[in-house]
């Protein structure tokens, strides 16, 4: 029957677990579907998948696309698209690979490894990324030029102009400093992520506290206490068990020598040291906080998916539709130029192919995640989330032995499977 | 006679070769219910949306107060306190009820953050004044029933202080009973001093709430007539026929 129940008494006694909880049952869906892979991968591979070092390695694999999606969600919540994204990655990639092998070091002349080299590079690299961003928007929104052929004309042109920047060339070794946003060369160490984990984890509870504190000071309905104290202990547990997990990670004994070595100092017997949180997953999770945030407490964020659920509505309410899709271009361009960084220092060198294919991933990432490319609907987290499924899925095929052909197929399958999945579920529940 | 709330004055605009509206000149003053009738196609929606903002008229200038206002676009209507009740209802669909009702205009914390909460207990108080029964506070509006999508885009309008209402076909989704409510609800906002335009396809409508109708056909006013001066058939003539009844003044 259609949702015809006008006024339907609220049905507070029928409510299952989860609904009590206030959990989204299709993000629950995914977080199964991911724990169920990741299983199966451990028992195919003879627990090599679920080790503290193959978890490490999935993370900051994950990082450069997770971001670029975070950003293709408002795109794609705003029924565009953006094929440029990788492309993109790769422009910013060779402008800021050029900035700090050869702008600043010889032209400017600060040598190399100066301390402020990679603070100046990521400020240009994000503004470029940022401003050719801005043109897409100005182009689709003002020019009203469809998203599709900007961005698809985007791709050809910017890959092309790295490439021509870079004679085609690998500009590396990258700034020492700027490697450390990588992943493997830059992490907090044992204590410094247990700190973080327990602010996160104060910050998760604080959160909730205010979230009830809200609701009850305007006389709302709240979960009950018991509901509460779960989600809380659920963010906690899952928040410190990926602090544990990564800390468990020790770095290699050989390196640690050589560390020391080069410091001229003896190595103690016995003497361990854990990566801890890789510094680019920090990034991702400011980025997935803030653009948190921006969707869901800030009017921007209300305009877009106001704007994704219906244009003409959003347009008679007073909201400038096309200046608001320029600024969502921008913003995925710097998201593109904050995954260059990453992606690059993670190489540690600019090379040409850097990012070829990314901008299937990331739009694979963000509607794998729920987001509706009729516009509308998605989530940052289920971005993100989706990100690590593509990963783990191809991680996991190349360390079972799957050919390489095979695995891209199995990839390809599994988006259409997780769109089909997402109608016949929205079908089910009735929702937009 | 008192300087009208709005005056809009040979109001033209064409879509391709359609003249959608075609040297209209309606007026409208405070406390007044002004009615616009006329055939689908006529230009009802059209000629409000010029003075909403959605449109920009081809020529024809609008008054607020006998003072010549420029209305580009719907900020601008918002900014003179015209607000519109759409045919469309023009709701964002994925958004909850509280959403649609500020979009444009969110209650915002001191930090700049949209302030759900405060929005939702706005919206539970004007809907606890306009439809009682409405309960869907946390669902998208998607999930609501006809009557009760419209009474979102009705509580959208009235919630603002509005000078000027304007309201295209407010009643074509609801029940007798919620029809009944939109109807006092006029008597209200009347009272208040408030001056409604009513788009209706139906003349009895007209007759109960309007003090005088403009009928439009092919994009051209008909005529203006006290609603006291006319029968139902004098209306119906105007808007059929496009004939002005004799003896009254148009
Ligand atoms: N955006 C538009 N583009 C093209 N034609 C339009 C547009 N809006 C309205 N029209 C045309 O203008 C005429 C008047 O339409 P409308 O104002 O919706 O009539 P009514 O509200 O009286 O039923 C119709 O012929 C309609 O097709
Ligand atoms: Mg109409």
């Amino acid at each position: 029957m259609p949702q015809h129940d006008t006024n339907a008494l609220p049905t507070a006694q029928k409510r299952g677990f989860f609904q009590t909880l206030e959990i989204d049952l299709r993000l629950l869906g995914m977080v199964g579907a991911f724990v169920i892979l990741c299983i199966g991968f451990d028992f195919a591979t003879g627990g090599r998948f679920l080790t503290p070092r193959n978890i490490f390695n999935l993370t900051i694999q994950t990082v450069s696309v997770a971001i670029m999606a975070t950003g293709m969600v408002f795109v794609i919540v705003t029924r565009h698209i953006d094929l440029s994204v990788g492309a993109l990655l790769a422009t910013c990639s060779a402008i800021m690979a050029m900035t700090q092998t050869q702008f600043l070091p010889q032209v400017l002349g600060l040598g190399f490894d100066h301390a402020l080299t990679p603070w100046i590079t990521i400020v240009i690299g994000v503004i470029a990324g940022t401003a050719i961003g801005a043109f897409h928007g100005f182009l689709v929104g003002y020019l009203t030029i469809p998203a599709f052929i900007v961005t698809l004309g985007g791709l050809l042109v910017w890959r092309n102009v790295a490439w021509y920047m870079t004679s085609g060339k690998t500009i590396g070794p990258l700034d020492t400093t700027f490697q450390k946003f990588g992943g493997i060369n830059g992490t907090l160490g044992a204590s410094g992520s247990w700190i973080v984990g327990a602010l996160a984890t104060a910050a998760a509870l604080f959160g909730l506290l205010n979230a009830r504190r809200n609701k009850l000071k305007h006389g709302f309905a709240v979960k009950p206490l018991w509901a509460e104290y779960v989600l809380g202990g659920i963010a906690a547990s899952a928040i410190l068990g990926f602090v544990a997990t990564l800390n468990a990670y020790d770095v290699p004994t050989r390196k640690l020598q050589r560390l020391f070595d080069a410091r001229g100092e003896v190595m103690p017997e016995g003497f361990t040291q854990s990566y801890g949180i890789p510094i680019s997953v920090l990034v991702l999770i400011a980025i997935a906080i803030g653009m948190t945030i921006l969707a869901r407490r800030t009017r921007l964020g209300r305009y877009i998916f106001a704007t994704g659920g219906n244009p003409d509505a959003a347009e008679l309410s007073g909201i400038n539709t096309r200046l608001l899709t320029v600024k969502i271009f921008a913003l995925m361009g710097a998201l593109c130029a904050i995954s260059a960084i990453v992606a690059s220092a993670r190489l540690t060198n600019h090379s040409n192919d850097i990012g070829t294919l990314d901008e299937l991933r990331v739009i694979a990432a963000a509607v794998i995640g729920g987001t509706a490319l009729a516009g509308g609907v998605g989530t940052i987290h289920g971005a993100i989330l989706g990100a690590l499924i593509m990963q783990s899925l191809q991680s996991g095929m190349a360390m079972v032995g799957v050919d390489a052909p095979l695995q891209n197929i199995v990839v390809g399958a599994v988006l259409v499977l997780a769109v089909l999945i997402d109608i016949i579920y929205r079908k089910r529940t009735g929702g937009a | 006679m008192t300087t009208p709330l709005v005056e809009m004055r040979d109001i033209c605009i064409s879509f391709g070769g359609v003249h959608a509206v075609d040297h209209v000149s309606v007026d409208l003053h405070p406390g007044e219910v002004v009615g616009l009738l006329g055939h689908n196609g006529a230009g009802k929606s059209t000629l409000i949306k010029i003075l909403s903002g959605a449109y920009q008229a081809d020529s024809g200038e609008i008054l607020i107060n006998g003072e010549k206002v420029e209305i580009h676009n719907p900020r601008d209507a918002r900014s003179h306190q015209i607000e519109t009740i759409y045919q469309t209802l023009a709701l964002a669909d994925n958004l909850d009820a509280a959403s649609n009702l500020f979009l444009g205009r969110e209650l915002v914390t001191p930090f700049g953050l949209v302030d759900d909460d405060a929005m939702e207990a706005e919206t539970r108080k004007i809907m606890a004044r306009l439809n009682p029964n409405f309960q869907k506070f946390s669902e998208p509006v998607s999930a609501l029933s006809g009557g009760q999508r419209q009474s979102v885009a009705i509580a959208r309008a009235v919630y603002f202080n509005a000078r000027i209402l304007i309201m295209d076909e407010p009643t074509a989704a609801l029940g007798p009973h919620e029809t009944q409510m939109v109807a006092e609800l006029i008597q209200q906002l009347k009272a208040d001093g408030i001056g409604i335009f009513l788009i209706s396809h139906d003349i009895h409508d007209v007759m109960e709430l309007c003090d005088r109708a403009s009928v439009m056909k092919n994009g051209k006013l008909v005529g203006v007539v006290d609603v006291d001066d006319v029968t139902d058939d004098d209306l119906l003539g105007m808007i059929i026929l496009g004939k002005k009844p004799e003896g009254v003044d148009c």
